[in-house]
């Protein structure tokens, strides 16, 4: 008997474990499956690099090329606003603070994590939107800037805690050496730990966009979903998740449009597939380095 | 372990997969579905809470997402009522055809379409035509229309919105189905009426389009004309219901062929007195 239990609970952690993988492929199958329908009746560089999308109109026109660049500069201005954020609260957070304020400051950053997304942007829109308005005089404030400034928010918690995370494993010695030999604190933490820790740090950074390249509700309520080429990150945009979301109900199952969606679908899960693959590569190269040491 | 026993295990493994998903399939009692048209979606709620208060039986679920969204749930079946602020389209009536879904249409309330600037901003009226050329891209700055120098920010309903497409045909493409105007790429598409409300009443250079419903008086409602020689008219009851005001619409109900006895008691309640005074009662426009 006890035997027959300890069989069906290992196969249950069995179907656990290779259960995520099983329904990876089986959304890439189903969203190749719809998604590649489109190029029989659409060429691929016309759907790359198109600059028209009117999927609703006779005949449709179906050109992401303004949807990349909108999910670009929003990604773009969210990762010059987090980045440098993001260090700089992980060096303090690990290097300076004091014992209790790190606790603080950590689980502060954590609960940052935890707003959902849908209320960054109604907040965003409430507030953020009229202000950016009125400080750089703009018809509208409701553009990549804002989206750009809710996502950072975002993206921060991810950011910050696996820098803090690899600033915590350079080896004790780099930095005891470093001050040994008269460096001064910010020398240490400038020409010792931030080099020491680049590979977790660059795994940060690109984590951190995988986290706003995806990110949907928040810009779709924030910026304007204008399908236009931007030239500037103070012009409204659209981005693909946004034209996904905004779209996904009234498109008729079947019809070309409805096969669009998937095919953007695909265009993000080629991008948040890379962006994975590169910072895997990074967080591997630095735990090599460091075990090697 | 011997083949035998791998055998039985996959056995094992595929007996739990499938327990898996048929637990997922069991339904039990189905409630009512009504899916579709924003616009709608309260009305139909309230519908609901009348109906249920009045026959305290049979439970209703109503879903938003679209018009668009709710023909696509009747074509594939999930709704029992499909709520549009649109006609259903001569290709989605063929492709219901085509999967056995013989759409049947009805009217169940009346909406006029109310073009809302800032309060304070000088324009009073506007022709279908001035609209036009307002969302097509064609007049950019308020200045044209007789106002300040200030650019001007259109705001419309995103795409899978019936009242987007309502306007798209009845004022940017000026009411004739071959007209090849679009929508400007520079106008902000907003996820929902509340979103365009939210921006006109703190934006005075925009300008946007709303249901009879979402009107209220933070924001300015524009007087509006078929063509120059007028009558310029402002939406409301009576407007609206003699079909006067030039951006008038239909509020639709579609069920696959006639419905069964359930369902056809709720949309004989809601053409009933009391189910036309919750018309009223929600700002829209009753039919009788």
């Amino acid at each position: 008997m006890n035997k027959w239990i300890e069989k069906i609970i290992e196969k249950l952690i069995f179907i656990s474990g290779i259960g995520s993988i099983v329904f990876v492929l089986l959304i890439l199958f189903f969203l190749l499956k719809e998604g590649l329908a489109l190029f029989s009746s659409v060429n691929v560089f016309a759907f790359l690099f198109g600059t028209n999308w009117y999927p609703i109109s006779e005949p449709p026109q179906f050109g992401i090329l303004p949807l990349i660049l909108g999910s670009l500069w929003v990604t773009l201005g969210a990762v010059v606003i987090a980045v440098p954020l993001g260090i700089g609260s992980a060096l303090y957070v690990a290097e300076v603070a004091p014992g209790w304020l790190k606790e603080v400051l950590k689980s502060g950053i954590e609960l940052l994590a935890a707003i959902p997304s849908i209320v960054l942007g109604f907040i965003g829109i409430a507030t953020l939107a009229p202000f950016l308005k009125n400080i750089f005089n703009l018809p509208s404030g409701l553009t990549a800037l804002a989206g750009s400034i809710m996502l950072a928010f975002m993206a921060m918690p991810t950011i910050v805690s696996i820098i803090e995370d690899s600033i915590n494993s350079v080896p004790k010695s780099y930095r005891e050496g470093s001050l040994a030999l008269g460096a001064t604190r910010w020398q240490t933490i400038y020409r010792v730990i931030l080099p020491a820790a680049s590979s977790g740090i660059l795994a940060a950074i690109m984590l951190g966009i995988g986290r706003v390249v995806g990110e949907t509700m928040a810009v779709l309520m924030i910026t304007g979903n204008a399908a236009i080429l931007p030239t500037s990150i103070l012009q409204p945009v659209r981005t693909l998740t946004a034209t996904i979301a905004a779209e996904m109900g009234e498109a008729v199952s079947g019809s070309s449009h409805y096969y669009a969606l998937f095919a953007i679908g695909i265009v993000l899960f080629v991008i948040s597939f890379l962006i994975n693959l590169v910072a895997d590569f990074f967080l591997n190269r630095g735990k090599k380095r460091n075990r090697k040491r | 372990m011997n083949w035998h026993g791998k055998l039985l295990d996959l056995a094992v493994v595929a007996l739990m997969v499938m327990l898996f998903f048929a637990a997922g399939c069991g339904r039990g009692n189905k409630a009512i579905q009504v899916k579709g048209s924003d616009t709608m979606v309260n009305l139909a709620e309230a519908w609901t809470e009348g109906y249920m208060e009045k026959y305290q039986a049979n439970a209703l679920a109503v879903t938003g997402g679209g018009s668009g969204a709710g023909f696509a749930a009747l074509i594939s079946g999930t709704t029992d009522i499909a709520l549009a602020s649109r006609e259903m389209h001569q290709k989605e009536i063929l492709l219901a055809n085509k999967r056995r879904v013989f759409p049947k249409e009805l009217q169940v309330a009346s909406d006029g379409i109310v073009v809302v600037v800032h309060p304070s901003n000088q324009t009073e009226r506007l022709t279908i035509k001035q609209l036009s050329d307002i969302f097509t891209g064609k007049i950019t700055n308020w200045r044209a229309l007789g106002g300040p120098d200030r650019k001007i920010v259109a705001l419309s309903r995103e795409r899978n919105s019936g009242t987007h497409v309502f306007f798209l045909e009845s004022v940017v493409k000026l009411g004739q189905k071959k007209n090849p105007n679009e929508f400007a790429a520079e106008v902000l598409m907003m996820p929902s009426s509340q979103a365009i409300v939210e921006e006109v009443v703190s934006n005075p250079s925009a300008i946007g389009y709303i249901g009879l419903g979402y009107l209220n008086n933070r924001q300015k409602a524009l007087a509006i004309a078929k063509d120059e020689n007028g009558p310029y008219l402002v939406p409301n009851l009576r407007t609206v219901k003699e079909k006067r005001y030039p951006i008038s619409r239909s509020l639709l109900f579609y069920t696959n062929g006639t419905p069964e006895t359930r369902v056809q008691s709720f949309i004989d309640y809601v053409l009933s007195p009391a189910g036309q005074a919750v018309v009223k009662k929600m700002d829209f426009v009753p039919i009788k």
